[in-house]
């Protein structure tokens, strides 16, 4: 039983990194998908099939508790993707990031106190639930917090406590302590109290570390602690002594760092910068400019209609804002009417644009844009000064000039689009209001420059009739 | 107040300041407009367009006369005693070659605005008549010179045989060269261009023109967007860059203006090495020229067949555009010296603009102003902009050092937690250690648009640590069991919720061809 247990495992850790591999194109990706329910339903099945067989209690008692959980995993789950909008997206990962960080701190208790020998053990065993439990309650609370943020139940302002590295070492430090005495105590009851303190120190850690952290660097915390669940996961299997945990929790571990290190070399930021959080905070208050900024311009939704009609080239820049007016339908149609007049229309996406990895893509992908006229920064960049018109919707931090002029400004060097190298710009926006990183865009003041004020969606919405 | 719009005393009245339409803009803020007879028909603007937008025609003394007095070339002495002592008046002053006229306005009491002293700052570039005129005669430049060469700008294959494409050499990338640039490359004409600012390549290049090189001979980015005088070396490298590519050209189009000066660019033995039917057009001719062949105003034959063209009122010769074009200067600066709208001129010397303009005022020559600490250089890439301000990044090798300490502290740490770990533990460090790295490779080139559904997808399969607790779910003590069912409850929901959602996401990417793909 238990070699073919173990077969199917392998299968199933195959099939997940093939099932990662299928989703690095686009072509590929829903085979990938396909390939991951496999391997989950195999391993799930064959982890059935042990539970029962090595069941302490009647079986059929062991199997209802199991259909239970499934029905309510089932349940719950498809309520939610049914139901979720597009531009929910990212609380919804970030929500379901702190189910397995609570998942993998529950299963770390459960092992420690199913453990027939004194104390949970011996050290290498109380290490590992030590180091499980530690990580989960990290993911738990730090995804808690950042879907408060994302989903603006919690400020997106980042949390700046003085001497808040301090105190994230403090509590590193009281862990370590914490896991002496829990090594140390005799009793599983005995060893309780330690492991039950550190949860809750690990706990304040994690909600601390992700309050750090300014909304503008939502994605790469997103991605980050995408990257911790899968670290408890690996923890637990350690714990349990389970091979597919590991290799899963590593695979899911690794693939999220790498994530996060990529979108970190997007924003020309250190991970260490973002992980540590206080964004805002390092580069003093100073917004770009001073006061004196000079003009802004306002235009109306017939004039950008004309703007657009006599366009050859156009490139539409969106943001979160695009997201947060769910304007991605009206611009998709505004885009579908260009094209049909023969006008050169493209997107252009910054890597962090929105409050998720590739949440524009997303969207976009919603709005049925095709993904080909989708394009990156790296190439778009290169056409923008023979672009006649660039629509900036709802982007702000993204296309500030400020990151390649100011040096002084605190996202200097960050790679942006350079939207200002193109004929005409028109920025729709709510107001004047600085970006999720709170600094002021020179963009919006430039010659070139029109300001369209208002919600982006009724703006497109006027433009499209306009045409 | 009464604002006049005489006949313009230069360009045989073929300019014209105020249009209709402009008259109809002073009209809105205040103004009593009063147009000399006859002064837009260069313009071909008809009086009758003039009263319609709301001005009057008047005699000419009764223009000259005005509270304000608007006209595109200075006043001749005739002209000037019809003014008013304090009339202000608004022309083409150039203050730093006219200190004479200056000091005779200032002595009559007349507060003068030069339009072709606006600083070169971005909030003024609506008020700069000269970048507007300097586009029209870069235009206008490529027509002649199209005018003047004896073949097509564009290269065609017919069956009557193949002709190559011109060749235009434009020299200065400032607001009349690119004007060029752009024109003469959309008659088809094969473009090169040279500018001394570093800043002008992309401009060049985004007009479709070939960007030529000299390297020695390129400046230092400039502070106000203007081109300095150049070093002796730099000099000798850039005369080498326009002897090379002017004895290749068919045109060139030379524009280099610094400060109001026109250096010499084209010496007569780079005339005399081009081929006979070549055309120079040197816009530079109003400030003596840029070719040493040149004479302002003329057109000038060489003895090798060469024609260097000098004519110093290329935007007259479209009267119609240069006129609307000033016409709309004129109508913002007036609405700028007309803060109440109330048809009164309030000089706010405070303002670096206006006071930048004011040429004259209150008796005394007020040229030239104090300089203005606007910088109109474009943003440097982001790579050129060396980072000194930028917090001190460890140098690379440094750097390179401390990843390798790093790197072998790490090993020694990893290899001795192996060594200290029970035997059946090595083998989940084997394991945990390759996933870490095929996880690794296998993220490292995904596509971004992906990057929510990879990630909602791991988040799915994180859901694997279902598999632990399910496994403590027969546990026999009842605390375990209840944790166990608690913990694969929500690992259930990640797995299910993960995968369906990401199914969802897929389902909508598709691609332009609607055959392959789709979300059905």
């Amino acid at each position: 039983m238990t070699s073919v247990v173990l077969a199917a495992y392998l299968v199933a850790g195959i099939l997940f990194i093939l099932s990662l591999a299928g989703l690095s194109a686009q072509a590929s990706a829903r085979r990938g998908t396909v390939l991951g329910m496999l391997g989950m339903g195999l391993a799930l099945a064959a982890t059935v099939a042990l539970a029962l067989e090595r069941s302490a209690r009647p079986w059929p008692v062991t199997a209802g508790l199991i259909l239970l959980v499934l029905v309510v995993g089932a349940a719950v789950g498809t309520w939610r993707a049914r139901r979720v909008e597009m531009t929910q997206m990212p609380e919804l990962i970030a929500l379901l990031h702190s189910f397995v960080g609570l998942s993998a701190v529950l299963v770390g208790y459960g092992s420690y106190l199913g453990e027939p020998a004194a104390g949970g053990g011996d050290a290498v065993h109380r290490v590992e639930v030590f180091l499980g439990v530690l990580i989960g309650a990290v993911t738990f609370t730090g995804s808690v917090v950042a879907f408060g943020k994302l989903s603006g139940r919690l400020s997106s302002a980042p949390l700046t406590l003085p001497a808040r590295h301090l105190l994230n070492l403090a509590a590193l430090v009281g862990c370590g302590a914490l896991l002496a005495w829990f090594l140390g105590a005799g009793t599983t009851a005995a060893g309780l109290a330690p492991l039950l303190l550190m949860t809750v120190v690990a706990l304040a850690l994690g909600w601390h570390l992700v309050a750090a952290i300014g909304g503008g660097d939502m994605p790469v915390v997103v991605s980050m602690l995408n990257s911790y669940s899968g670290w408890a996961a690996a923890a637990a299997g350690f714990t349990l002594g389970n091979d597919l945990l590991i290799v899963t929790g590593a695979l899911v571990g690794a693939s999220g760092a790498i994530l996060s290190y990529l979108m970190c070399r997007a924003m020309n930021r250190s991970f260490w910068s973002v992980v540590l959080g206080g964004f805002g905070s390092a580069g003093g208050a100073a917004p770009a400019g001073g006061t004196d900024q000079g003009e802004v311009r306002e235009t109306s939704p017939d004039a950008v209609a004309a703007l657009l009609t006599a366009a050859r080239s156009v490139v539409v820049v969106p943001g979160y804002g695009m997201a947060v007016a769910k304007a991605q339908h009206p611009v998709a149609d505004l885009v579908g009417r260009l094209r049909e007049r023969g006008v050169t229309v493209r997107f252009g996406v910054h890597p962090v644009a929105g409050r998720l990895p590739g949440h524009m893509n997303v969207l976009l992908a919603e709005a049925r844009v095709p993904y080909d006229i989708v394009l990156g920064m790296e190439e778009v960049n290169p056409d923008l000064p023979g672009t006649d018109v660039v629509l900036v919707i709802g982007a702000n931090d993204t296309v500030n000039p400020a990151a390649q002029d100011d040096p002084s400004s605190p996202i200097a060097g960050m790679p942006v689009i350079e939207a200002w190298k193109a004929r005409d710009v028109v920025v729709f926006k709510r107001s004047l209001a600085t970006g999720y990183a709170g600094v002021g865009n020179p963009l919006f003041f430039r010659e070139n420059t029109a300001m369209l004020f208002g919600d982006a969606k009724e703006q497109v919405d006027k433009i499209v009739q306009a045409l | 107040m009464r604002l006049g719009a005489p006949r313009n005393p230069g360009d045989e009245h073929r300019l014209v300041a105020v249009t209709p339409d402009a008259a109809g803009r002073l009209t809105g803020l205040g103004y009593d407009v009063v147009v000399e007879p006859g002064a837009g028909d260069g313009a071909r603007l008809a009086a009758h367009e003039y009263v319609a937008a709301g001005a009057r025609v008047a005699e000419r003394a009764e223009v000259w006369s005005a509270d304000v007095v608007v006209t595109l070339d200075p006043p001749g002495p005739a002209e000037l005693d019809l003014l008013r002592p304090g009339a202000v008046l608004v022309a083409r002053l150039a203050p730093a070659a006219e200190p004479g006229l200056l000091a005779d306005l200032a002595a009559r009491g007349v507060t003068a605005l030069a339009l072709d002293a606006v600083p070169r700052i971005s909030r003024a570039q609506s008020l700069d008549v000269l970048s507007a005129l300097s586009n029209v005669a870069g235009y206008r430049a490529v027509v002649e010179a199209a005018e003047e060469f004896g073949g097509m700008f564009t290269g065609q294959v017919t069956a009557a045989g193949t002709t190559p494409p011109a060749r235009v050499f434009v020299i200065g990338a400032g607001v009349a060269g690119l004007a060029a640039i752009g024109t003469a490359a959309s008659l088809g004409a094969d473009v090169h261009a040279f500018d001394v600012r570093p800043e002008a390549a992309d401009q060049i290049e985004s007009l479709g023109a070939r960007v030529v090189r000299a390297d020695a001979a390129t400046q230092q980015v400039s502070t106000d967007g203007y081109a300095g005088a150049l070093t002796a070396d730099q000099e000798a490298a850039a005369l080498r860059a326009y002897a090379e590519q002017s004895a290749a050209a068919d045109v060139v189009v030379t524009t280099a203006l610094v400060r109001g000066t026109a250096p010499t660019t084209i010496t007569r033995a780079m005339v005399d090495a081009m081929r006979p039917g070549s055309v120079v057009v040197d816009l530079a001719a109003p400030g003596g020229g840029n070719c040493e062949l040149t004479v302002p105003g003329e057109r000038v034959v060489t003895d090798r067949g060469v024609v260097v063209l000098g004519y110093t009122d290329l935007p007259a010769r479209l009267p119609q555009h240069s006129s609307r074009l000033v016409g709309t200067v004129v109508g913002n600066l007036l609405e700028l010296l007309t803060p109440g709208r109330d048809g009164r001129v309030v000089l706010d010397l405070e303002d670096p603009v206006v006071r930048g303009m004011t040429v004259a005022g209150e008796g005394r020559v007020l040229w030239p102003p104090p300089p203005v600490q606007v910088s109109a250089a474009p943003p440097q890439p982001a790579d050129q902009a060396g980072p000194p301000a930028v917090p001190p990044a460890a140098s690379p090798a440094l750097r390179r050092r401390r990843r390798a300490v790093l790197g072998a502290l790490g090993a020694v740490v990893a290899g001795a937690l192996v060594a200290l770990s029970p035997p059946e533990l090595v083998g989940h460090y084997t394991v945990f250690a390759l996933a870490v790295v095929v996880g690794f490779y296998v993220i490292s080139n995904v596509t971004h648009a992906l990057h929510t559904p990879l990630m909602a997808q791991t988040n799915a399969i994180s859901g694997i640590i279902m598999v632990g607790a399910l496994l403590q779910i027969g546990d026999p003590s009842p605390v375990v069991t209840t944790i166990a069912v608690v913990a694969a409850a929500l690992a259930s929901v990640n797995v299910f919720g993960g995968f369906l959602v990401t199914r969802r996401m897929l389902g909508m990417f598709r691609r332009e061809d609607p055959a392959s793909g789709g979300a059905s």
